[in-house]
Parts: structure tokens; sequence; C-alpha cells
């Protein structure tokens, strides 16, 4: 089985599941940790869609 | 009066308890457990499936496993990043899976995916330590 994602399902998906992680372990309190996730979560996405279309700007 | 004051701000060593070898220890070969066995369940469960479901995508994304090498210095990281997902690369290799060429571009996705799941699972073998030597709740 081959599973085939698009570069921006990839990204999102990457995005998700990094971002728990670094939001249980990088904070003390629930409250934090999920904030922390968040923000991780909005800029892996944000830095990623930024980048795309700094390339396509680029590539003009 | 000198000595007794950097005595005080000196800190104690922290006694090694079973508690702080066996959670780091345990965590790397399942992801999460670590943190599960001193009952942090909701965080465990959370890991586990992060870091075990980023792997599973990497290896049903036909990403490449990196085996022991003295070779390429990106091969050698590759390699440092799979270990630490530890009994899922321990399967992975055991089967052999996760050795096919990489035949489109997000292949290499599912690679990095692997990579990452072990660098991930790194940092929380390292919280589980954390919280069994008390320095976090």
């Amino acid at each position: 089985m081959t599973i085939t994602l698009n570069h921006f399902s990839a990204a999102a998906v990457f995005a998700l599941f990094t971002s728990i992680v670094f939001g249980i372990t990088h904070r003390e309190t629930t409250r934090d940790m999920l904030r922390y996730g968040v923000y991780c979560f909005f800029m892996f996405l944000g830095g990623a869609l930024l980048a795309g279309w700094a390339m396509w700007v680029l590539r003009r | 009066m000198a000595n007794s004051t950097t005595e005080k701000t000196r800190a104690t060593p922290e006694p090694v308890s079973v508690m702080s070898v066996l959670a780091p220890a345990v965590g790397w070969l399942i992801p999460g457990a670590g943190h599960m066995m001193q009952k942090r369940w909701i965080r465990g469960g959370l890991l586990f499936v992060s870091i075990v479901t980023l792997f599973l995508l990497g290896l049903g994304m036909q990403g490449r496993i990196y085996k022991a090498n003295g070779g390429d210095i990106l091969d050698i990281l590759g390699f440092i990043g799979n270990v630490g997902a530890g009994g899922l690369y321990i399967v992975t290799t055991a089967m052999d899976w996760g050795q096919g060429a990489i035949q489109f571009a997000t292949a290499d996705y599912g690679t990095k995916f692997m990579i990452v799941a072990g660098l991930l699972n790194f940092i929380a073998v390292a919280d589980a330590y954390h919280i069994a030597i008390g320095k976090k709740q």
C-alpha cells in the first residue's frame, strides 16, 4: 500500500503531529501546552505557505 | 562564610531512581510509554499517536530507512534520526521495510517523516526523564 499526499497535506500532517509533541514537551501547564501547540502549528503552516509564495515570486 | 554560601547555592545531585532510568528507556522503545508509566496518560497517548502515525505515514509513503553506516554524513545523521523511533525502527529493519528505491517526489517526504518521528521521540524521552527526576510536573 502506498500513501500519496500532496505537498500541502504533507506539510499540514507534519505540522499537526510535530506541534502536538512540541506543545507537550516544551511547556508545563495544560493551557500553555495547548497555546504553544496551536502557535507551532500555525507557524509551521504559515512558514510553508510563505516559503511557497516566495519561491513562486522568485521563479517569475 | 564564603564556603557555606557556595555550599548552600550548589545544587545537590539528584539520586538516581529506578524511574529516571526506566522511563526514558521504555519511552524510547515505545513512544509515549515513558509518560504513561508515570501516570501521564493523556500526554503519553498523544505522544504515541503523533510519533507512531508520523512514522507509519512515512513508511506508507515509501520513505527510506537508514541503516547503520560510516559513509556520507547525511546518511549517518539520517540513521541517528531513525534510531530515535526505538521499537518502530527495530521492527522496520527486522522486517526489511523501507528499503524501496524512491520513485516519486513525496516518497522523500516519507523519509523525512520517519527521521522527524525519531527526533521527536528523543524529545519525548528527555521530557519523560525530566518528569521522573521531578524537574517537570
